[in-house]
């Protein structure tokens, strides 16, 4: 069971007054716990149970500008007692900075919404299996499959963050997701692929035969994949990774690395970064979002922002400490971005592939490739031939390569975007990138 | 060393009873204690960004039988808890029927010592070295943009309880120190990182000024990439440099050498066993049992004292890495290879410090006999595709090779190749084999644990680098 608001709200208390006591100008806290049950299934078969149950505090301390922080698992409070003690004495020697402290006491949030992100169903061990039968079953229905993996996770949460400012707020949170992996194999070689739902209720997740057969008939797909000639071609994103390219648009635009000077991005505020019918939209208010929030991790309000408008960046991603340095006021973005999304393209899945005669589909990349202070990017990439609108041929052993500032500006959106994740990205293409083949 | 059960309701007894009393119709299993302490220190733009401290303790409870695994992890050591976690344990395998496997070998060796380095050098003092840093690398010039340092250390305590009361222990330092510098020159900016580290105190890896070193070889690494041109795309000679490289067989050759994915039958490498995989000469080991190294263990996460496995000799595929449910299912034994990011996950068979050994050819032999093709010095992160076989690399630090001389740096590129094939084109193994600097972490199912990485200078005949030149 997952403990109340109550339980957390004394321990973060305790925490606030112990450090107050002990010479602490400022405070801030998070008392974090959840529980989390998995099953997964291999090949049918029941494979592993998992049951974790976890606590966690996080304290930060300032004296005046002078600041340290201490996590812990253990909330006993004789631990807690050793840890505050350590946390000062390391704050009194740590030099001081002067953009070190809590938010605006002004941009605090005032009030919790009910956003609809906690469900209380409990999905017992058994169901679950049942679940993950009906999963396995799908995916292994044709004999090109040769094994199968399944999985089903619940977790519920419950925190409380809380300042020396009296600040304090919190609320329950729960997701549900279950995931296939279906292996292939044709003449000795095999291909793997995946499909994955992650919902807030449980009653809003994909039913188990949809997740079996995607990840079945996606391994299927990619048997026998050929590698093409190195050339600049038109490069299609399919939606599962499409979404990578607003999460680097967030790492290039967040206050620290503006203020690091360390983006691409840098001085391009009011200017088009990307083409002008396309908008980017960054809201924390969407009813059971898998990025919804109240307030950011330092309990400021958060609001819907509008990151691109007409393809010119309006908005940095902002924190209390970062906004300082910039002279920026906090926008609730200290974490991160929230639900994340490109609003959608003008064209049809159908049309986009057929725009031009040829295109490179992505369905994958792999490596970590992207530099965000020069923009540069080069992954591993595998996916399919598209001829004449048609996907013709699976493609693996390639790179993608290119400068994300030039890729920005030639992106061309799709009409299909589906908020399955907490960021979210249509099919979209990339005119001309250099793939790097034989 | 911790006592696990100060401070609560339980004490060392009664545990062994829980545990001999939950595994009693288990094939494995055992109750896996861990306090782990961290500390991380950063400066970054001219200040200390952040000091924190991180206090850990937790079990982890775990029942083995036949393929399946129970786990149940909590952070509160308790009877209740543990109670708690045993029926949750017995009722996922109510209707298997095991046989415990008592055997577990022991050991003397000791490949580290039990030293704290976050108490063994103080909080002042890293302060102060940080602060040297950022002093040292800005007095190079304006063209400095941006300076990042950070200390990371820790140190974890094990407490391994089996069925029947048998007790393993283990005490874990480990630490890094890592400098990032960005340099700016005519409206260009790259970076260069540098980093050394393993299970030793700070004072072993930085005294006597060599803190300067890791500053410098930063400096140089950002100061070579000022001038790179753009990257060229297509299949060409790759002459990899010797030491941190070697993620390369890390990524290619380790992660498909792994148990479960050979016992799954996922890996490209499972019908390969005693087959020839690579060129002859080539010889890689998973090793963990060097002094001090960042992948080296004393005893694995399941109590195994860990060894030096021979993967591939000579280029023929000799043993898989274990853990103890891979090997019993497999037929064969663990090879210390069980391993575990913490208490709140499970058992996975991983690498240690996997090297591949010295040939006989010189870098310069290598360097003359390409006529076009890259010399890459220093990679970033890698990843692979287990199933299919593919992997990347991206490189931090590559040159051009134009007729057997090295040209202009080139711009970071991913380069992408084929596991199970990649071994078959190193057409000559250098004689300059080197350990990293002691930096890796690798990550597999989500759990990060640290590992190492040796080889020296190679030439693999082709390979495909992704640029964007044509």
């Amino acid at each position: 069971m997952i403990r109340d608001q109550e339980f957390l709200k004394d321990i973060a208390s305790y925490c606030i007054e112990n450090a107050k006591k002990l010479g602490a100008t400022d405070v801030g806290v998070k008392v974090i716990h959840s529980v989390s049950e998995n099953v997964s299934f291999r090949n049918k078969k029941l494979d592993e149970s998992n049951r974790a149950d976890s606590f966690a505090v996080n304290l930060t301390t300032y004296i005046e500008k002078k600041k340290s922080s201490i996590n812990s698992s253990d909330l006993s409070k004789s631990n807690l007692e050793k840890l505050i003690q350590r946390c000062i004495d390391a704050t009194k020697i740590t030099p001081s900075d002067e953009n070190n402290s809590l938010p605006d006491k002004d941009l605090m949030s005032k009030e919790i919404r009910d956003l609809n992100l906690y469900d209380e169903t409990h999905y017992p061990n058994d169901k679950k299996i049942e679940f993950l039968k009906k999963v396995e079953e799908t995916a292994s229905t044709d004999e090109k499959i040769v094994n199968t993996e399944a999985g089903f996770t619940e977790n519920k949460n419950n925190f409380i963050l809380a300042n020396s400012n009296g600040f304090l707020g919190g609320y329950k949170t729960s997701n549900f997701s279950s995931s296939c992996v279906a292996v292939s194999r044709i003449n000795g070689a095999m291909e793997r692929d995946y499909e994955f739902g992650s919902t807030r209720f449980l009653k809003d997740m994909m039913g188990p035969e949809e997740i079996g057969k995607i990840a079945a008939d996606k391994a299927i797909k990619k048997l026998g994949p050929k590698k093409i000639k190195s050339e600049r071609i038109g490069v299609i994103f399919d939606k599962r990774i499409s979404k990578g390219i607003l999460s680097t648009l967030a790492s290039a635009i967040s206050a620290s690395a503006i203020a690091r000077g360390t983006s691409f991005l840098k001085d391009q505020i009011n200017s088009e970064v990307f083409p002008n019918s396309i908008n980017i939209i960054d809201d924390p208010k969407i009813e059971k979002g898998l990025g919804s929030q109240n307030f950011d991790s330092e309990g400021v309000e958060t609001n819907s922002l509008k990151l691109v408008e007409n393809g010119i960046l309006k908005n940095y991603l902002i924190d209390t400490y970062y906004g300082k340095k910039l002279n920026l006021k906090s926008n609730g973005r200290s974490g991160g971005t929230t639900n994340l999304y490109f609003e959608n393209g003008t064209l049809s899945f159908k049309d986009l592939l057929n725009s031009e005669k040829k295109f490179l589909y992505i369905t994958e990349t792999i490596g970590h490739g992207g530099n965000i202070i020069t923009g540069d990017y080069s992954v591993g990439a595998s996916g399919f031939m598209v001829e004449d609108g048609e996907l013709t041929y699976p493609v693996s052993e390639i790179t993608i390569a290119g400068n994300f500032k030039e890729m920005f500006k030639n992106i061309t959106l799709a009409n299909d975007l589906e908020m399955k994740y907490s960021t979210n990205a249509p099919t979209l293409l990339i005119n001309q990138m250099t793939v790097a083949g034989k | 060393m911790s006592n696990f059960f100060k401070e609560t309701d339980i004490d060392t007894s009664q545990a062994e009873a829980i545990v001999t009393e939950t595994l009693k119709n288990c094939d494995d299993g055992e109750l896996y204690l861990e306090n782990h302490k961290s500390e991380s220190i950063v400066l970054d733009d001219n200040k200390i960004k952040s000091s924190t401290y991180n206090s850990d303790q937790g079990y982890g409870f775990r029942a083995v039988t036949g393929e399946v695994v129970a786990y149940s992890h909590s952070n509160d050591i308790s009877k209740e808890s543990l109670r708690k976690s045993s029926d949750n344990l017995k009722d996922t395998l109510k209707s298997k029927k095991g046989t415990y496997n008592h055997e577990i070998p022991k050991t003397n060796s000791k490949y580290y010592e039990n030293i704290n380095p976050i108490e063994s050098k103080t909080f002042d003092s890293k302060i102060d070295l940080l602060k040297s840093v950022n002093n040292y690398l800005r007095s190079k010039g304006s063209i400095v943009n941006q300076v990042t340092a950070n200390f990371l250390g820790e140190h974890k305590s094990i407490e391994i309880i089996r069925s029947d009361n048998q007790i393993l222990k283990d005490d874990r330092p480990l630490v890094r120190f890592n400098v990032s510098v960005v340099l700016e020159k005519d409206g260009k900016k790259e970076t260069g990182v540098y980093g050394v580290g393993g299970r030793q105190s700070y004072d072993d890896y930085l005294k006597d000024g060599s803190w300067k070193d890791v500053c410098d070889e930063a400096f140089r690494i950002a100061n070579v990439n000022l001038e790179s041109k753009p990257a060229p795309a297509g299949e060409m000679k790759v002459v990899l440099g010797p030491g941190w490289p070697a993620i390369l067989i890390h990524e290619a050759i380790g992660h498909g050498l792994e148990g479960d994915f050979n016992r799954k039958k996922t890996s490209a490498f499972h019908n390969l066993m005693g087959q020839q995989v690579a060129s002859e000469g080539v010889t890689i080991v998973d090793d963990g049992t060097l002094h001090q190294r960042r992948g080296s263990l004393t005893i694995d996460d399941e109590g195994t004292p860990t060894e030096n496995t021979v993967l591939i000799e000579n280029g023929i595929l000799k043993n898989y890495m274990q853990d103890r449910l891979n090997a019993r299912l497999m037929g064969t034994k663990s090879t210390g290879s069980g391993r575990r990011e913490s208490y709140k996950h499970v058992v996975l068979p991983r690498m240690r410090n996997t090297m591949m050994l010295s040939g006989k050819y010189s870098q310069d032999e290598m360097i003359s006999s390409v006529d076009k093709g890259i010399f890459a010095v220093s990679f970033g992160g890698g990843q692979v595709d287990i199933t299919s076989g593919k992997f990347v690399f991206n490189c931090t630090e590559a040159y051009e090779i134009n007729n057997g001389k090295i040209g202009s740096p080139i711009k970071g590129a991913t380069l992408i190749g084929d596991g199970p094939s990649i071994l078959k084109e190193v057409s000559l193994v250098g004689n300059d084999m080197k350990l990293d600097p002691g930096i890796g972490t690798c990550g597999k199912a989500g759990q990060g644990v640290p590992v190492g990485v040796a080889q020296p200078s190679i030439l693999i005949n082709k390979m495909t680098v992704g640029g964007t030149k044509l």
